[in-house]
């Protein structure tokens, strides 16, 4: 059953210093990612949702390394990513890989595609045939032309270089990618033809995707457990049905609630959450939530609530959650 | 509709802007009505025009060099393409007013949030500094702005992308015009302070009657705020209808296409992607613009189709309309 763990996430921290220049004394911290655990069983995807600014990106690159975490221990296949050394990393970091965001920015507009397709197998040594054989293939499995391999980014739609930028992710036959919002800068219809691709190939080459997003309805679509992050913490975990049908944690029931949904006969119930996220850099105490959680008691402010669990395969971290599922059962 | 009932009539709207490689039709023959007091939305995806005719019926485009405007734009009878520029100053932010997708670069970053909003009665009213200021704190408190009289005396950069939105929305509403174009208002803006624009929104609507263009690529936008949607595709409005109507029964295949692409919460069917892209503005095809792209294409979409009614107040520009007639 073990095995099955490709990641095993524990107490992850990653702090930024923020102000306060060469004075220890005004010191900040921004807690990005604050003592976060959860597991990735191979070949799933996770899904992680949340606002802007609540650390889902930030926690995607410190899992990677791509990030020194601050605290805590990142298991990839049982060996801690945060304590090995940077010349024993670089064979491991072959197999994960990063989709991005911006398929702009993520793409050296004076490389031609080959280029681009080929700097990671040459970082990593692939001898110089199999690499334009490679490419071939990458081009193939990513819907694209065999001629363009000797064009250059800005030549491409925004959905062509996304699937140029999956592409280059699957250059070294990764076993696991990070997809940090990896539609939300295309069109509805462009969507569609990314997220059809990356289930495609998921299955094609047995990945594990990390899904970083804010769009709750295509993580939903592409995910098997979900992940709610807010103001660096992990708030809720479970499997993608149980998330969308009994949301214990009231974040997670006001985010559900607060997509606009394309059916105007929907029986309108939105609960508008009063205020907006706190500065991170001054959490508030307690739990985290409770200056905006419209169920907030006295022990809310006092105590912080412990992540653990509620359900089978269910994670909250919510004082009352058994109340809630009690109230939507 | 009868006439008293439309305070804004687009008729033909064309923008075409010379670029040494050639022109491009942006805006390619438009119509729109909107009435009093509704919410219409703008719907299409990136590039296709919606931006720019909000900046046309703005006249925030057409006076420059390459920029070509044509058509009528009638703002209560009124051609606002026959304006001068002073005369549209006087009418901007008073009858007709704009915001952006980002709020921040509407926002004079050297200003107080105050005397900026205070700048537009100011200039359209006869006040006197102390009442347009007064006037300024009470709009932010309309807006929801927590202790507005001390949020007044603050710069944009100490607010929130939020905030921020909502002090724009306070600016363009402070003469209480008669039509505001939303330009993707809440596309920079998470979910949850997504949720709080519309529902403020809708509430000025109520209590201003203000009609308001909402421009956005989000389809669960418009399903949530809006009466009617007009669909655009390549510089041309391809359907509208109410918006009930139109998500109960969309009748051109690229509106279709768009529903069908959208993923739902709690259906894990395929999602069926609108193959290929939207074409070329310098090259545009012959004929219907999204035949190229349409699974129903046949000879007759050779030929342009013009928007026709097809059911009540619900208007297609589509052959298949006429195919079994």
């Amino acid at each position: 059953m073990s095995s099955d763990r490709l990641f095993e996430v524990r107490n992850l921290k990653k702090y930024f210093r923020v102000g306060g220049g060469i004075s220890a004394g005004r010191r900040r911290f921004l807690k990005a990612v604050d003592d976060v655990g959860f597991d990735i069983v191979r070949g799933e995807t996770l899904g992680i949702v949340g606002e802007s600014g609540c650390g889902k990106s930030t926690l995607g690159r410190t899992m990677i390394r791509l990030l020194e975490p601050t605290g805590g221990r990142v298991l990839f296949e049982g060996r801690d990513l945060a304590s090995v050394s940077d010349r024993d990393l670089k064979p491991l970091r072959r197999r994960f890989q990063m989709i991005f965001q911006d398929p702009h920015s993520s793409l050296n507009p004076r490389m031609s595609v080959r280029r681009i397709l080929e700097e990671p197998m040459v970082t990593h040594r692939v001898p110089r045939a199999d690499r334009r054989k490679k490419v071939r293939e990458l081009l193939d499995a990513v819907g694209m032309p065999a001629d363009a391999a000797h064009r250059y980014p800005h030549e491409f739609s925004g959905g062509q270089r996304q699937r140029i930028g999956i592409a280059r992710a699957l250059a070294l036959n990764p076993d696991f990618i990070i997809a940090d919002e990896p539609v939300a800068a295309l069109d509805v219809s462009i969507q569609a033809q990314i997220i059809n691709l990356m289930m495609d190939l998921q299955k094609e080459f047995n990945l594990t995707y990390l899904l970083i997003a804010h769009d709750l309805s295509v993580v939903e679509y592409v995910s098997d457990r979900v992940g709610v992050m807010y103001l660096g913490k992990l708030v809720e975990l479970t499997d993608r049905d149980t998330l969308y049908r009994e949301p214990l944690h009231p974040y997670t029931q006001t985010l559900l609630k607060a997509i606009p949904v394309p059916d105007p006969e929907r029986s309108r119930e939105r609960v508008t959450l009063k205020g907006e996220v706190p500065d991170p850099v001054h959490p508030p105490a307690g739990c985290r939530f409770h200056t905006r959680c419209p169920f907030a008691e006295e022990r809310c402010r006092r105590e912080e609530p412990a992540f653990r669990e509620v359900g089978p395969g269910h994670h909250a971290a919510c004082h009352f959650a058994e109340k809630f599922a009690r109230a939507d059962a | 509709m009868n006439d008293q009932n439309t305070i804004l009539r687009v008729e033909d709207l064309r923008v075409r802007f010379r670029t040494r490689r050639g022109d491009v039709r942006a805006v390619d023959g438009v119509n729109l009505e909107l009435n009093r007091g509704e919410i219409l939305g703008l719907v299409g995806e990136s590039g296709c025009g919606k931006s720019v005719t909000a900046q046309a019926v703005m006249r925030l485009i057409g006076d420059g060099r390459g920029e070509e405007v044509s058509g009528r734009v009638e703002l209560d009878g009124e051609d606002l393409l026959q304006k001068s520029e002073k005369e549209m100053t006087k009418l901007r932010g008073r009858r007709i007013s704009m915001i952006f997708q980002d709020p921040m670069t509407s926002l004079n970053p050297v200003y107080t949030v105050g005397n900026q909003i205070a700048e537009v009665p100011l200039l359209h009213e006869k006040v006197t500094r102390r009442d347009a200021y007064a006037r300024a704190v009470g709009m932010l408190e309309t807006v929801g702005i927590p202790s507005p009289k001390e949020r007044a005396r603050r710069f944009p950069h100490e607010f929130s992308g939020g905030m921020r939105q909502r002090s724009v929305i306070a600016m363009s509403l402070c003469c209480k015009p008669e039509v505001l174009i939303a330009d993707e208002p809440t596309t920079a803006l998470d979910v949850t302070i997504q949720a709080q624009i519309l529902d403020l929104l809708q509430d000025l609507r109520r209590d201003f009657g203000t009609a308001i263009i909402l421009i956005t690529h989000d389809l669960g936008v418009v399903a949530e705020v809006c009466d009617r949607v007009a669909i655009m595709y390549a510089g041309g409005i391809v359907e509208q209808a109410p918006a009930g109507e139109l998500f109960r029964k969309p009748r051109h295949p690229y509106t279709q296409g768009l529903l069908a692409s959208l993923p739902k919460i709690g259906d894990r069917g395929i999602l069926k992607a609108i193959e290929g892209r939207p074409p070329d503005l310098m090259n545009l095809p012959e004929g219907c613009r999204f035949a190229p792209r349409c699974p129903h294409a046949f000879g007759k979409c050779s030929e342009y189709p013009p928007l026709e009614r097809v059911a009540e107040e619900h208007d297609a520009a589509c052959w298949l309309e006429k195919k079994h007639e």
